[in-house]
């Protein structure tokens, strides 16, 4: 049986005018699917597209980017159709999304319960009072405690992690299909960040939202995503289920990203000086020219003749796992 | 063999006075103690507000200690008079989290990393410049970046340009706050791999301040566990990340622990 | 809260010290003094002269002189004008509340028209009519106020639609109510027009950068991706944060009521305290000098009590950090 799909981007592209004069290609061509309640881990880092994907979503592309083509489909509605008053009512209801920065992403001057406030208000059509009620139960969900205390207060007054979680419960507050959270952790320390993560995983099974979750971060998936989805240069390299992806990486990005990470249960004292990590020669390729062949290619240690000629398509293996490399002949089509 | 720096029941106490008049006091740093053996790496992991940064400031004498001792280099930095305490500052470096609020972003990073030199006076700036340029070099920083402003730079970058500003003054001891904690993953591993090069190739001792306990264990020989201004735990890295004995380690082990499904490095797939 | 509060009005009061303090020794400085100027007069006879001095008590040494200045200014009186012959503080008020009238009204309307103004021309920053209003605004900067005060007399004068200078009309007494009012606004509508003028461009300016400050915002994006309407994300959300330096420049339009209107009072004849402090100056007629200068520094000081009071209350920041401790 087919899992429902929520959100299903096919081959969307997005670019950006540069003021110089020229165009900066940020994605082309991603497709995946999110299926209801799923977890989909977005793995990039900068320069791949992940706030440029984070942000099509909801449509919300500053002035200078366009969505030059593909569709993005909200329980079967095209996101890059809408007009602004779809759009409008689109955001925050049927898919909404979570900042990196939290204290930036919040008013500074507005009380936490009024903020929340303000996204009923702008959905629902209900009465001070219970809206009110509304807010509180949100909150509810979102601290374990201390709700009358946030619900007063101002941003500033909240810690790092808590400003994170007010804005998780805005994100949350009309019950949407989709929730894109953009490195919602990185300025976090670690035990927050775990806190969080279950914050997520909580709300996926109490409320059957689906998350996208975009960070750098390999480790935060493990345990804690679905699926996982790699990006680089503004194209699929790699997507399966989490735990297929991360343990065994088939794309040459995904195997040199996650072996970068510090080994576990290391001891560098034991071993006198501590041994040099595996990193990944080069840089990520300046998008200004889409290239011809694989985008990877200058970076990959398993290159071939063909890469720099061909660019990869995406080649299916096994159970809904694909990788968009030439050493799988499927992906030569 | 004589520790490098040796930190003796440092105490770093805040006092705020704010808008009503009321003083109060909060405690940063609540007597901690530790040393660190030249050529060696302590890391110091612990979460925000654990007064990490505190010490970290105090340490490169940028934040004076309400009391307790620093030794450095067998000197007892409190004692010193500020003349001879500036003849020890450039000894002493550090290096923050981020590299866009550290490094003036008007200036190219020559002048950024060429400006340290002036402390040492006298000599003329071409060749202030070309010291600046070889050390760019060394960490990473090719000819065509010289003229650069720091905005124009990744991120991985700026951080090699903040490690070059540190070492011009050849410095015994660097303090890296945080340093990796806001790059991508992979640049993370370059950084940290430059650090462990320039760590062997000139005997530094690094002081590595750190949320992140699988880096640390990584880079350093031992860690200090830090929380609430108070040092819970201490001991070789291996032994901490395989028999926590504190609540606060407990978790920090818990937080970067089991991606058991994460592949190991350099092992095939 | 009221410790902050007792704090400015400390603040406050030492400052109008210091400055009664700086005002009185500098006016004793200045050479001669209006009853040296008296006895140029040749009807004046040295006998009467001598008894004026003992009488205004010239003689004394500046420090006590300002002892009893200062003794009396705690008992509500402010001094005697030599050349009026009379308490200085009934010379001052019915000026000071001419001088009110102008600037109050041109303070309102000069937010009233900038805050609209600028707020919308955030919203369009870079377009057409963005820097043709930018452009507009710094024609007004460049002419000087004389110039403009003087190129709308001579019109006045030329078509006589509107009256030249004066507060009111020679006849004010005898008009009915409705006539009355009518007649101070026509004479208002010059000066105001000036004083507008000149303050416009640079309060829209302010305005308009920290309006479009508040709308680059990430909270503003934020919110914008909650799907939150574009005119509540203007009123509720932008301009209350663009509020800030906004509350700080209304405090110092507030303490420069009584003090900005100086050229353009002169100018147009408008009986205001303006002219009468200059009339002052130039006649030596010290209280009257010093009694004015500390009205016009208690209407700054008390403009930016107002505002320390307003961001207070705005923000929760500056209030929250000032109750923690």
């Amino acid at each position: 049986m087919e899992l429902r799909h929520v959100l299903e981007v096919r081959n969307l592209r997005v670019a950006y005018a540069r003021r110089s004069g020229g165009v900066w290609h940020a994605l082309n061509g991603v497709s995946f699917r999110v299926g209801a309640g799923e977890i989909l881990g977005v793995l990039g880092e900068s320069g791949s597209g992940k706030s440029t994907l984070a942000l099509s979503l909801l449509h919300l592309l500053p002035g200078n980017g366009r969505i030059t083509g593909g569709e993005i489909l909200l329980n079967g509605a095209d996101v890059v159709e809408m007009d602004a008053i779809q759009l409008r009512r689109l955001r925050g209801s049927g898919i909404s999304m979570v900042f990196q920065e939290a204290s930036l992403a919040l008013h500074p001057t507005m009380r936490i319960g009024d903020q929340v406030g303000e996204v009923l208000r702008a959905h629902q059509g209900l009465s001070k009072r219970e809206r009110v009620a509304r807010t509180r139960e949100i909150l509810g969900k979102v601290f374990r405690d201390d709700v009358e205390r946030i619900f007063s207060a101002y941003p500033h007054q909240l810690s790092g992690g808590q400003q994170q979680r007010a804005l998780i419960g805005q994100a949350i507050a009309c019950e949407p299909a989709v929730v894109v959270a953009d490195e919602p952790t990185a300025a976090l320390d670690s035990t927050t960040q775990k806190g969080i993560l279950a914050l997520f995983q909580s709300l996926r099974d109490k409320l059957g939202i689906a998350f996208l979750f975009i960070t750098h971060n390999a480790a935060l998936l493990a345990g804690f995503a679905d699926r996982v989805l790699v990006l680089y240069a503004g194209k699929v390299a790699e997507l399966g289920p989490a735990h297929g992806v991360l343990s065994s990486p088939q794309h040459p990005y995904t195997q040199a990203l996650l072996s970068c990470l510090p080994p576990h249960n290391n001891d560098a004292a034991g071993r006198g000086r501590p041994a040099l990590l595996p990193v990944i020669a080069g840089a990520p390729p300046s998008l200004a020219v889409l290239s011809q062949g694989c985008s990877f290619e200058p970076r990959c240690e398993s290159r071939m003749e063909l890469c720099r000629a061909h660019e990869p398509s995406a080649a299916q293996l096994g159970h809904r796992h694909e990788v968009a490399c030439l050493k799988f002949p499927a992906a030569a089509v | 063999m004589e520790p490098l720096i040796r930190v003796e029941n440092l105490v770093i106490r805040h006092t705020r006075q704010a808008f009503g008049g009321r003083a109060s006091a909060f405690t940063a740093v609540d007597s901690v103690s530790f040393s660190i053996s030249p050529g060696a790496t302590l890391a110091l992991v612990g979460e925000s507000g654990s007064g990490k940064s505190s010490l970290a400031r105090c340490l490169a004498c940028l934040q004076p200690a309400t009391s307790g001792g620093i030794w450095f280099e067998g000197r007892d930095l409190a004692a010193l008079p500020e003349e001879k305490l500036r003849a020890v500052r450039p000894r002493l470096q550090l290096i923050f989290q981020d590299p866009a609020a550290s490094l003036n972003p008007r200036w190219t990073v020559l002048r950024i990393v060429a400006e340290p030199l002036l402390i040492e006076g006298r000599s003329p700036a071409l060749e202030r410049e070309a010291r600046a340029a070889q050390l760019l070099a060394r960490v990473g920083i090719t000819a065509e970046y010289l003229q650069s402003q720091p905005g124009e730079l990744s991120g991985g970058q700026r951080q090699r340009v903040a490690i070059a500003r540190a070492l011009i003054l050849q410095p015994a001891l660097l303090i890296l706050d945080e340093v990796l904690s806001a790059l991508d993953c992979s640049v993370q591993a370059q950084i940290a791999n430059l650090l462990v090069e320039l760590q062997r190739a000139a005997n530094l001792t690094y002081l590595f301040i750190t949320h992140d306990l699988r880096m640390a264990a990584h880079l350093a020989g031992e860690i200090a566990v830090m929380s609430a201004g108070k040092i819970v735990e201490q001991g070789p890295a291996g032994k901490i990340l395989r028999d926590p004995r504190s609540s606060q380690a407990q978790s920090l082990v818990q937080a970067a622990a089991p991606e058991a499904e994460l592949v190991e490095a350099g092992s095939e797939p | 809260m009221r410790r902050f509060l007792l704090r400015r009005v400390a603040h406050a009061a030492f400052l109008l010290l210091g400055v009664s303090l700086l005002a009185f020794f500098f006016s004793a400085l200045a050479p001669g003094n209006y009853l040296d100027d008296l006895r140029l007069n040749p009807q004046m006879s040295s006998e009467r002269f001598s008894a004026l001095r003992a009488q205004y008590r010239v003689d004394q040494p500046v420090a006590l002189r300002y002892f009893s200045w200062a003794n009396a200014l705690l008992h509500g009186d402010l001094g005697f004008s030599f050349a009026y012959n009379a308490p200085v503080a009934p010379l001052l008020w019915p000026r000071a509340r001419n001088t009110l009238l102008l600037t109050t009204t041109a303070t309102l309307l000069v937010w009233a028209i900038a805050l609209p103004l600028g707020a919308w021309s955030a919203q369009h920053l870079g377009k057409p009519t963005d820097v043709a209003l930018t452009w507009a605004t710094s024609a007004f900067l460049i002419v000087p106020d004389l110039a403009l005060a003087l190129g709308l007399l001579v019109l006045a004068v030329r078509s006589g639609w509107l009256p030249t200078g004066g507060m009111v009309s020679v006849a004010f007494d005898e008009f009915s109510f409705a006539h009355k009012i009518r007649d101070l606004a026509s004479h208002m509508v010059l000066p105001v027009i000036v004083l507008v003028a000149s303050a416009l461009p640079v309060l829209l300016r302010h305005v308009r950068a920290a309006v479009a400050e508040a709308l680059d915002a990430p909270f503003l994006r934020a919110a914008e991706g909650q799907g939150i309407p574009r005119r509540r994300l203007l009123y509720r959300y932008a301009l209350p944060a663009a509020a800030h330096p906004l509350i700080a420049l209304f405090g110092f339009s507030l303490g420069t009521l009584l003090s900005g209107s100086l050229l353009v009072e002169v100018v147009m004849s408008w009986p205001g305290l303006g002219p009468f402090l200059l009339e002052a100056i130039l006649a030596r007629d010290v209280y009257v000098v010093i009694g004015g200068v500390l009205f016009s520094t208690l209407f700054l000081v008390a403009g930016n009590l107002a505002a320390d009071l307003l961001l207070y209350w705005a923000d929760p920041r500056i209030r929250t950090e000032a109750e923690a401790r």
